[in-house]
């Protein structure tokens, strides 16, 4: 690790503008994610501005019968909240997929929507890699793309988001609420929260410099039946090939985003519309104009049969229900 | 379990040897015994920045100054001499590490340790000694839950707080039914456990006994 100085902010405006004030410092929180790339100097912040005494950390009802989720709630308490488990299982089902025991006791909300990409070439640093240095290219293209993107790439970067949450926050209409600096907030849907890469894969977040998310909200239930499925290398704690967040309700509509495949979690209302027809009928067209690689092509029939199979269960257990 | 006996019997361990050398050496060139934190600790090089804080580890306070970058990890093994818990690939893929940090197991090696002010820490010294071991020490040793060891530190330290993580209801990844209290049957053991690994593959051993002593409290 490099050397950084460090400090614990009392306030939000205090915590956004120490890190507007020193270029290239980074907030932290559970510090799983960007530790871990700091030791590897990835990530080489000369500051740190630790967060954890904000008091992001509880997660209350909104009047409109939603959720207010601080900040800092953790992976564990978000997963097991009685009114997640009840009210939005694919958020919980999510979180449980992802990462192990420890990890989830210590990451965040808003960390693992800020988590960076398991690129290998990504965390390689003697190899080009645009996300990590600009305009060094792109190492992942013509190599080993087994985890990698097969849709809203570029030639610059084809790297996945890796979080298994924000595919269940998507599917959830969930919103980002931020502060910056001058104490002005703001509320950023999660469809427009990760960017695609285009030309700048290093730019993943509609967050301004500085801009410090102090919530995630969720809107009122939807009811249907929540299934989160997660294709993986090993039965636990590995990242996802393919995922599939979906709420199907009994008459066999519902909503479906998938992770595992782009730069953010990938839904299209359109396609989904057409789920009461099937799986292939959502996936021909969520994933039309899927520009995959010869290493990470088996992924398009994989997230097909990974839908039906999510459906399979979701008329399954809505059947079993009494 | 052999090797095991030999390590608690043994009169002086290699470990404590080196620093008994290392200590030796300040206090002969001061004068002055050194105080027990500041023994054979590193010194933060000049000029890097530093933090003080102060940490409860396995009931003993403890005021630390360290450079920024120490993990928690780090801070207990080289500045408290708590080599208990081991560095395996201090990337967090492994759970060598685990601890226990207000009532929670999390990975020492992702955490910085000026992070935690006011914490309680338990570390596998924490849990029992020779003479008093924990009881899933106690039963990773009756069931043979391990071959080199190197794991079991974090194994054991992991376990203690799953079965506390079981009994408050917190749902896994294989839990059946959201909504009901889970119980430990040994596909939730083998998922709850997957961020300790062990590479000599005492993984069937580990689960006899993890469920020796967590099967009837869940």
């Amino acid at each position: 690790m490099k050397p950084f100085t460090y400090e614990r902010a009392t306030t939000p405006a205090q915590a956004a503008a120490a890190v507007v004030r020193q270029p290239g410092a980074r907030f932290i929180a559970g510090g799983t994610n960007l530790l871990d790339l700091m030791k590897l100097q990835i990530e080489t912040p000369p500051h740190l501005v630790d967060v954890n005494a904000l008091g992001f950390d509880t997660i209350a009802t909104t009047p409109d019968g939603g959720l207010r989720i601080g900040a800092l709630v953790r992976n564990t308490d978000l997963a097991a909240d009685a009114r997640v488990r009840r009210d939005y299982a694919v958020l919980s089902r999510a979180l449980l997929a992802g990462a192990s025991g420890q990890l989830r006791n210590k990451a965040t909300t808003a960390g693992n929507l800020l988590q960076r990409t398991r690129c290998p070439y990504f965390y390689d640093t003697h190899q080009p890699c645009n996300k990590r240095q600009p305009g060094t290219g792109c190492s992942a293209v013509g190599g080993f793309s087994r985890q990698l993107a097969v849709i809203g790439a570029s030639p610059a970067c084809i790297a996945t988001h890796p979080s298994d949450m924000a595919v269940a926050m998507r599917v959830l209409d969930a919103s980002v609420e931020t502060v910056d600096a001058d104490g002005r907030a703001r509320t950023i849907p999660i469809a427009d929260f990760h960017k695609l890469p285009g030309g700048t894969p290093q730019v993943e977040t509609a967050l301004a410099p500085g801009e410090l998310i102090t919530a995630v909200t969720l809107p009122a239930p939807v009811g249907g039946t929540h299934v989160y499925r997660k294709v993986r290398d090993r039965a636990s704690y590995a990242f996802a090939l393919v995922s599939v967040a979906a709420i199907v309700q009994k008459d066999g509509s519902g909503r479906v985003a998938l992770g595992g495949v782009a730069a953010r979690p990938w839904r299209d209302e359109r396609a989904e519309a057409h789920l009461p027809q099937g799986a292939k009928a959502v996936t021909d067209r969520l994933l039309a104009g899927a520009e995959p690689t010869p290493g990470n092509a088996f992924k398009l029939p994989l997230a097909e049969r990974t839908l039906a199979a999510a459906i399979a269960q979701a008329t399954s257990q809505a059947s079993a229900r009494p | 379990m052999l090797g095991q006996d030999n390590g608690c019997h043994l009169p002086i361990r290699r470990r404590e040897l080196l620093l008994a050398g290392a200590s030796s050496a300040v206090a002969a060139g001061t004068g002055v015994p050194a105080s027990a934190d500041a023994a054979s600790a590193p010194a933060p090089r000049t000029g890097v920045p530093t933090a003080s804080v102060t940490l409860a580890v396995n009931g003993q306070p403890h005021t630390l100054t360290l450079d920024t970058r120490t993990t928690l990890l780090d801070a207990l093994r080289e500045h408290l001499q708590l080599t208990g818990t081991k560095k395996g690939c201090d990337h967090g893929q492994c759970g060598a590490c685990t601890v226990i940090v207000d009532g929670r197991r999390i990975n020492a090696c992702l955490t910085l340790a000026v992070m935690h002010p006011g914490a309680h820490v338990t570390t596998i010294e924490g849990l029992g000694t020779p003479g008093k071991l924990h009881p899933l020490q106690a039963a990773f040793i009756e069931h043979d839950g391990y071959q080199c060891g190197y794991c079991t530190p974090g194994q054991i330290c992991s376990a203690v707080a799953m079965l506390d993580e079981v009994r408050q209801g917190i749902p896994s990844h294989v839990t059946a039914d959201l909504n009901v209290q889970p119980l430990l049957s040994v596909d939730e053991l083998r998922e709850r456990m997957s961020g300790n690994i062990c590479r000599c593959g005492a993984y069937s051993n580990i689960v006899e006994a993890i469920t020796e002593v967590g099967g009837g409290a869940a």
